[in-house]
């Protein structure tokens, strides 16, 4: 089994950071937007050497997804940064109206995702935003793996003209993704190739299901894993060749079950090739505070969890 | 254009509002007739646009945000009797498959639209955005928004107002269509506007004020407006207007924002207004 070597241990938000930096000495026309979370976003880099391309909205999330919607008119390619939960279900209507109905170029950047946002708590720990997202007509909605496909991710929509999503987060998690990677926005990487089942993951559940597939191989099942962080468009044959040869899937995401990765997939195989699916997602409810990792544990999205879904899958095939 | 000429476009855009509402049993012809006169005066007198060639971009063009969308008869009007797209279109207004929406859309790829509305409030931070943008790009040309007074009750207008003003956003004019009326009644009893000069005054805007029926005076309000951009505040026009001018059963009342005259009301509106222009 291909075996994957840890680069280096990060946030993802850092390489939302590095790549807008990036983005922006390319491109004069990106510019970035924050509702006063500058360095919880990791914005600071860009902001300093783009003072004039920056801007500083306060705690006004609806005004700031106006206000890049108009940029758009004129060139300017805003990326908008605050928390995931802000950048979605609090401003829905003005993405919806604005940016998605509009077809405005407008790149909206989520940072701290999920329940591993930790101890502040549910209030902030949003679950349902790919599924929000997702079910926007003109959206593309990415959630990259680590810090280096975040970074790719952030340079790769700067070129993509249309509305983005790009989900990330705060922890500190492996890198496994090569720094020099070719990041292809709808493109599925297919890590690890398998025979048994089919694990498709998103965002911090990929490392995850990498572990999994490795304990898996322990048990003597060839798990094949899939880094689906484009969810949409979703890379249906992908989905498809796989699951063809494995005749089952796991489906991995730190996000609700209803509306996430799991339904996405869920989608496509009903139409085309029904298979047993087992999902590895929170099941409607909201989280709590406690720390990132004892979240994972107790909402289970841990690598255990993904290892019994996979062989309860496997028991499911007649 | 002329005052007088103004005058006959202006009677000609009221005449094409109550045919494209009865012609679809469905729009908002009060809101639409209030805003005839002024959206008139800012197309054919004041902006600098190229209704020829309409780009997205806008680079070099003085740009307007509709924010109340419902409105949009009288916007669509405007724009085809400024030549965006062929007047005959209006009658396709709120029908299946057609570009005129019943609120402004984008992807329906009307000439002249460059932003949707519907959902209130998002207007101002729009036009806001986009001179910005201007600002980026040293373009000199303005912004123009308008928006209904009822809107001005959503929270997203006054995020935008306090935003324009700290940053000093001096290249936009924002209009308000003070008719005192919204859909259950007048603003006074629904959720009171209070002081609104005074409250924008107090988030940092110049306050002008004009009456949207005047046309010379708008076209001097308009024209000092203009000439107070550039020097580091945002402008707001408060324009007091009548919802439904120039038929006189709709003036007066809330009850002709978003309903339709029928054949026998269709009638008697149309002896009320000159057609100057030609229906289309």
């Amino acid at each position: 089994m291909k075996q994957f070597e840890i680069l280096g241990n990060k946030d993802t938000r850092s390489g939302f950071g590095e790549g807008l930096l990036e983005a922006g000495q390319k491109n004069p026309n990106v510019v970035g937007l924050c509702a006063d979370l500058i360095g919880s976003l990791k914005m600071d880099a860009f902001k300093n050497a783009f003072p004039e391309r920056f801007f500083q909205v306060g705690i006004a999330e609806a005004n700031m997804i106006g206000l890049a919607a108009g940029m758009t008119i004129g060139g300017k390619i805003p990326f908008t940064g605050t928390f995931a939960n802000f950048s979605t279900g609090r401003v829905y209507d003005q993405i919806r109206q604005s940016v998605a109905y509009s077809q405005k170029n407008v790149k909206i950047c989520a940072s701290h995702a999920g329940l591993t946002l930790g101890e502040d708590g549910a209030t902030h720990q949003i679950l349902e935003d790919i599924g929000m997202m997702r079910m926007l007509p003109n959206m593309t909605v990415i959630v990259p793996a680590d810090f280096n496909q975040t970074k790719q991710a952030t340079m790769a929509i700067a070129d993509h003209v249309g509305p983005v999503y790009l989900r990330f987060g705060r922890p500190v998690v492996p890198i496994f993704v090569k720094p020099d990677a070719n990041f292809v926005i709808g493109k599925a990487d297919l890590l690890i190739e398998g025979t048994d089942v089919t694990i498709i993951a998103c965002g911090h559940l990929v490392w995850k299901s990498i572990e999994a597939a490795q304990q898996l191989a322990e048990k003597g099942i060839s798990a094949e894993v899939i880094n689906m962080h484009t969810i949409k468009p979703l890379d249906e044959k992908a989905i498809l060749d796989s699951v063809r040869k494995t005749k089952c899937v796991v489906t991995a995401e730190e996000h609700m079950m209803n509306g996430g990765l799991g339904e996405a997939v869920s989608q496509v195989l009903a139409r085309q090739f029904p298979a047993p699916q087992e999902y590895v997602a929170v099941n409607d409810t909201f989280g709590e505070s406690g720390k990132p990792e004892e979240l994972m544990v107790k909402y289970g999205l841990d690598t255990i969890n993904i290892v019994e879904a996979a062989q309860k899958a496997i028991q499911r095939k007649s | 254009m002329e005052i007088q000429q103004l005058k006959a476009v202006a009677s000609q855009v009221r005449r094409d509002i109550v045919r494209m509402v009865s012609g679809v049993n469905s729009g908002h012809p009060g809101g639409s007739l209030g805003c005839a006169d002024f959206l008139t005066v800012l197309y054919f007198n004041q902006m600098k646009h190229n209704p020829d060639h309409f780009s997205m971009d806008g680079k070099n063009e003085d740009l307007f945000f509709l924010s109340n969308g419902h409105i949009s008869p009288v916007w669509y009007s405007v724009l085809a009797r400024a030549g965006y797209f062929p007047i005959e279109e209006l009658g396709t207004f709120r029908k299946l498959n057609a570009r005129l929406q019943g609120h402004p859309s984008v992807d329906k790829k009307v000439p002249g639209v460059r932003m949707a509305s519907g959902s209130l409030g998002q207007g101002l931070s729009n036009g806001i955005g986009a001179a910005l943008t201007k600002k980026l790009n040293g373009d000199s040309t303005l912004v123009y928004t308008l928006h209904g007074d009822g809107e001005l009750q959503e929270g997203q207008i006054w995020e935008a107002a306090m935003y324009a003003a700290a940053n000093k956003v001096d290249n936009i004019i924002a209009t308000i269509d003070l008719n005192g009326r919204q859909i259950d009644g007048d603003t006074e009893d629904v959720l009171s506007l209070g002081n609104l000069g005074a409250k924008w005054q107090a988030f940092g805007w110049e306050v002008l004020e004009m009456d949207g029926h005047n046309i010379e005076e708008m076209i001097a309000v308009l024209n000092k407006a203009k000439a107070m951009t550039g020097k580091g505040k945002p402008i707001v026009i408060i324009m007091k207007t009548e919802m439904g001018q120039g038929v006189d059963y709709m003036m007066g009342s809330h009850k002709w924002h978003g309903v339709a005259p029928n054949a026998e009301q269709l009638q008697v509106a149309l002896n009320q207004l000159e057609e100057t222009l030609g229906d289309y």
